[in-house]
């Protein structure tokens, strides 16, 4: 049976998708990590320190939280998305009013060093 | 003297990604718009920018020499045969890297400044010594990339580190494009790689099988085969690095001129 290099490439297109988007993917988050100098160890320990701090104040959903690094336009920004079960107060609320908390979630940023 | 020269580096992190074949091209192409151009071999180490433009028999003395004053600068540097606007100052031996610090590269370049318009330096691959050197000795950076993941991750190291040491500007060249694979979105795009790196596209090179040929022979393309689709590319560079509004090359309408040729391989039967 003849076969053609067309058809060896359709063959194997069939089995993997488009790879630019994979690829574009894999750059960001390795270069986030790069650009921040930090090691997924210290990231993971700041993570944990983070929900630590937090955890004092309001009760967060840990499964559901995420700390991670995003980057955009060479700069890299710290993301932290903590869902809040309750204040400890029982409340969902926070009463100080000088720890501006939203009700259900919050967003901390912090700018990294743009290396 | 010529006060207003420009120093660039060209350089990329990761090796094999087109520095030197970029280096020789625009010394060429800017020697041609009849400015006096030197080309610095910074990669002691692997020296092969005398091979690219064919003079490797024609060295007598090299950067080295020139540093321990044992020639005089116009001794080591070896005139380009056909671009005479063309000269090479050769890397010396590769144990020069033991001795060779920042100020070395500076007193090099200092003394290429007083006689030439442009001085393109070749970088050597990684983010070392050898790199850090050759960056002392530079006003501004070309960063040689390509579409792919370990090329691009490279560049943005070093982008950083030019960065950090207020070399500008820093303009991105994207080298070996391949239209059909950017049609089919395997490979990743202009846009993909000038948004991760955050840089200006000087310009992109599209692959071409002529730019092997032209290194066996030790003839830049762009000095005899001009209408290459990549010599195009370079001179379409060296254009723009002198301020001339040259719009980019759109690889989608490069596609569609060899979507011909293609379909003709693809049916090419193997077996």
């Amino acid at each position: 049976m003849a076969m053609t290099l067309r058809d060896i490439i359709n063959k194997l297109l069939r089995r993997q998708p488009a790879s630019a988007s994979t690829a574009r993917e894999r750059l960001q988050l390795v270069l986030a990590h790069d650009r921040s100098d930090l090691s997924t160890e210290l990231l993971d320990q700041m993570r944990r320190e983070i929900l630590e701090v937090v955890a004092k104040y309001v009760e967060i959903d840990v499964d559901e939280g995420a700390v991670s690094l995003e980057t955009e336009d060479r700069m890299t920004a710290l993301v932290a998305n903590l869902p809040i079960k309750r204040t400890m107060s029982g409340q969902i609320k926070l009463k100080e009013p000088k720890v501006p908390l939203e009700e259900n979630s919050q967003e901390t940023e912090g700018t990294d060093q743009n290396s | 003297m010529a006060e207003d020269t420009r120093v660039i580096l060209i350089c990329s992190g990761k090796g094999g990604v087109g520095k030197t074949t970029l280096t020789a091209n625009l010394g060429i192409s800017l020697a041609r718009q009849g400015l006096t151009t030197a080309v610095l071999d910074a990669d002691f180490g692997l020296r092969n920018l005398d091979l690219l433009l064919g003079l490797e028999n024609r060295i007598v003395y090299t950067a080295q020499e020139v540093l321990e004053e044992e020639c005089r600068l116009d001794q080591a540097l070896v005139k380009h045969k056909q671009e005479s606007n063309l000269s090479l100052l050769p890397a010396g031996n590769p144990r020069m890297l033991d001795w060779l610090k920042p100020d070395d590269m500076k007193r090099i370049v200092d003394m290429l400044k007083e006689q030439f318009n442009y001085v393109l330096i070749d970088c050597p691959a990684g983010v070392e010594d050898g790199f850090k050197n050759a960056m002392a000795a530079s006003q501004e950076a070309i960063v040689v990339t390509n579409p792919e993941v370990s090329a691009v991750r490279d560049a943005d190291r070093v982008i950083g580190l030019l960065n950090t040491n207020a070399i500008k500007p820093v303009q991105l060249v994207l080298n070996r494009v391949r239209p059909k694979m950017m049609a089919n979105q395997e490979m990743l795009s202009i846009n993909d790689v000038t948004d991760i790196l955050a840089l200006p596209l000087l310009g992109l090179v599209l692959e071409d099988e002529q730019v092997i040929v032209s290194t066996n022979r030790g003839e830049p393309l762009t000095l005899n085969s001009v209408n290459s689709p990549a010599a195009k590319c370079y001179l379409n560079i060296a254009k723009r690095l002198q301020g001339e509004n040259i719009p980019l090359i759109d690889p989608a309408e490069e596609s569609a001129g060899f979507a011909a040729k293609f379909r003709k391989l693809m049916q090419t039967k193997i077996f």
